[in-house]
């Protein structure tokens, strides 16, 4: 029984449906249960955290990675996957604190001030999230005040930072300085990504990463953890 | 169900209804005066025969005759002919159905060239570094042969976009002669398609044969009246304004046998016809609506399709220009006319001045191919494949060309705007702003894959060079190595025991 209910979870987060009235791609699934729901029926079975993740989030998402990599995916549907899985981890987010299951690690994203755009960001903060990270997305337009805050205060392990036109992007460079004046610098690792930047700008401003996209940005996060950094 | 096609719900016309009735006048006179050379002698009987005023010119080694066809016969002959044309098909669902008043455009193959243009590969190394290597289509030209056309057929049979077949070379093995050259050429064609086959005809004498073939794999007679899955191309007027012998008698035949036929002119704007819009276009409307005439006269009935191949002269050779703008003007034109007679149109777009596949090419064919599709012909000769005017046919070009048309197609697809869609759209849009990410893209997945928005070009690569080529060959092998429905085992042998000249390597059984 625990069995079926994993392999419709990762099913389900194949087909990209976070709830029963999702579409997937495949017709025959609709109106029946989705990830949250089946999440629900997974612990309510007291089926283990770390299996529910394990053996039906994450092994889904890998079969979505290779669908994407070969391109029987779109976008789209990586984002639908993701969005289901990040939906079903803050449902197991207190089951995974009181069983001392960690996440890959907290992420801190904001578009820098002055730039209002936030669909790149988004879709970072999205994908991060299905990865199995603890995001929180900071918005737009976000002071370098508050960044250093959130860093100083919510100490998360990676910081990333996105800005669309070359008029903002140099408040990264300022949000690099103000972690440095405030003694933070050497506590968080921060990758840049965005529409203006490059990684040559990564290099000038001290960033540890650029990030061509979400993907890629998980790419590094998966160099940094196994680097150990 | 017949192929869909495209219909242009409001075509792109370039002169008014006033013009048009002004070149139709203009094309009457001309029928009057100068009037046409004939150089075949039944052509001027028949004429002779039904009021036309016929003189005989010359009796020495050519003789022929100059017609001056009344209006009367004219108005009678675009009367007479039927203002729908059925192409048939070996597969019923891929029928032509073309009425002269509706503007559904199918997308057709052809014409007939001698060059078939290879392509390959090779790695180039570069000088400075020779770590560096890249791949470089190369296209390498030689003869067509009966193989090739059986390729192209077989590639054009997959292309989603392509509506119908005119063979795409002529065939030059050593085995073919005069005396063989249709049967085996029809058979190739028939053989690998399952869609409808248009060609020209070599030899006269060969008409009865091809007519044979096509009434054994149609079922009979009657069969092959009903569902015509063969029809013909005749240039049967040389302009300026003269019946060719030849052609001409080809021409009364199939009209004889009531098959579907396209009366086709192509004069060439500044050398063979006026470089004015208005010469070029009152010049071409006479010399079709003359074979139309003759075409009625013959067997009244007889399906007749308006064909246009205007083009303007290149001035530094005096050959074709097909890349030229006036060329695609001209056969907008040519549209608007035929729609004024209420017959289908035959009209030509894609075919470009360039040797090889490259950007020229494309800019060439697509401007072309737009602008015609945009007019409105009903059977559009759009060239898959087809490069240096009429001249080399590249099977990598015609998947390319395919691509094109998606992008075509696709974008002339009736806009979908009512009332339950901007209900449906409200609804997103209110719940999307009320989220945190604000973003449409659980909307996008459920019509990502039901085909109604358009796909990215087929032929990107991934990296930062230009892939177009490599991807598009991948494409060209897919579709060789994906089968096709070839003509029954049982037919196919008595078609080789019945039609004299087949190449027996054309039999697949055997």
């Amino acid at each position: 029984m625990s069995d079926d209910i994993i392999a419709l979870l990762k099913e389900n987060v194949i087909q990209g449906r976070k709830t029963q009235d999702d579409e997937g791609i495949d017709e025959n699934l609709n109106g029946t249960p989705g990830v949250t729901e089946l999440i629900q029926a997974a612990l309510e079975q007291n089926i283990a955290p770390s299996v529910i993740i394990m053996q039906g989030l994450t092994a889904g998402m890998q079969v979505v990675g290779e669908k994407y990599s070969s391109k029987e995916y779109f976008i789209p549907d990586m984002l639908a996957s993701a969005e289901a899985v990040g939906a079903a981890m803050d449902i197991l987010k207190p089951y995974l604190e009181a069983s001392n299951v960690e996440t890959k690690g907290k992420f801190a994203i904001a578009t820098v001030k002055g730039d209002i755009h936030d669909i790149g960001k988004n879709i970072v903060a999205i994908l991060l999230k299905g990865a199995g990270y603890d995001v929180n997305d900071l918005g737009t337009d976000v002071p370098t005040e508050k960044i250093v805050e959130i860093v100083k205060e919510e100490k998360p392990d990676y910081l990333g930072l996105s800005a669309l036109l070359t008029t903002t992007m140099v408040n990264m460079g300022e949000v690099m300085e103000a972690l440095k004046e405030n003694g933070v610098r050497d506590k968080v690792k921060v990758l840049i990504g965005g529409a203006a930047v490059s990684d040559e700008y990564a290099r000038e401003i001290g960033a540890d990463a650029y990030c061509v996209d979400g993907f890629d940005a998980i790419n590094v996060l998966d160099t940094f953890q196994s680097s150990g950094a | 169900m017949p192929r869909e096609g495209i219909l242009i719900n409001t075509p792109y016309e370039r002169i008014s209804e006033e013009q048009v009735k002004q070149i139709h006048q203009a094309s009457i006179e001309i029928l009057n005066d100068p009037g046409l050379i004939c150089f075949n002698r039944e052509a001027a009987d028949i004429f002779n025969s039904n009021g036309a005023d016929v003189t005989s010119v010359s009796s020495g080694d050519h003789p022929h005759w100059l017609v001056r066809i009344p209006e009367g016969l004219v108005l009678q002959a675009l009367d007479n002919a039927p203002k729908t044309v059925k192409l048939g098909a070996r597969n019923p669902d891929n029928t032509l159905i073309m009425k002269g008043e509706e503007p559904r455009v199918h997308f057709i193959s052809g014409s007939e060239t001698n060059i078939w243009l290879d392509v390959d590969f090779p790695t180039y190394v570069r000088k400075a570094d020779h770590s560096v290597e890249i791949k470089v289509p190369e296209f390498h030209p030689r003869r067509g042969t009966v193989a090739d056309l059986c390729q192209s057929a077989h590639v054009c049979e997959h292309l989603e976009t392509l509506d119908g077949y005119i063979r795409t070379v002529n065939i030059q093995d050593k085995d073919i002669t005069e005396d063989n050259k249709d049967v085996n050429k029809f058979f190739a064609s028939l053989n690998n398609t399952t869609k409808h086959v248009m060609s020209g005809l070599t030899k006269l004498e060969q008409l009865d044969n091809v007519v044979n073939m096509a009434k054994l794999i149609a079922g009979g007679e009657e069969e092959l009246k009903e569902n015509p899955i063969i029809s013909f191309i005749t240039c049967l007027v040389k302009s300026p304004l003269q019946f060719v012998e030849d052609t001409t008698q080809t021409f009364i035949e199939i009209c004889r046998r009531g098959l579907p036929i396209v009366v086709s002119s192509s004069p060439q704007a500044g050398s063979t016809a006026p470089i004015k819009e208005a010469g070029i276009l009152a010049q071409i409307n006479a010399e079709v609506l003359a074979g139309i005439t003759l075409s009625q006269l013959v067997n009244k009935g007889t399906p007749v399709i308006y064909g246009s191949v205007p083009v303007r002269a290149r001035l530094d050779t005096l050959g074709d220009s097909y890349g030229a703008v006036e060329t695609s003007q001209y056969n907008i034109d040519c549209a608007q006319l035929a729609r004024f007679y209420k017959l289908p149109n035959y009209s030509t777009s894609g075919v470009c001045d360039t040797k090889t596949p490259g950007q020229q090419t494309s800019i060439e064919r697509l401007f072309s191919d737009i602008l015609v599709t945009l007019s409105g012909p009903q059977y559009l000769h759009c060239a898959y494949g087809l490069l240096d005017c009429n001249s080399v046919f590249c099977l990598l070009q015609a998947v390319l060309d395919d691509a094109h048309f998606q992008m075509i197609k696709f974008f002339l697809k009736p806009a979908q705007i009512g009332q339950a869609e901007i209900d449906e759209t409200l609804k997103q849009i209110r719940e999307v702003v009320a989220t945190p990410q604000k973003l449409y893209i659980r909307y996008l997945r459920p019509v990502m894959r039901s085909g109604e928005i358009s796909m990215s070009y087929p032929f990107e690569g991934d990296g930062d060079t230009d892939d177009v080529f490599a991807l598009a060959y991948e494409r060209m092998n897919q579709l060789l190595a994906k089968p096709v429905e070839h003509i029954d085992e049982a037919t196919t042998g008595r078609i080789f025991q019945e039609i004299p000249g087949l190449l027996p390597r054309l039999n697949v059984y055997k």
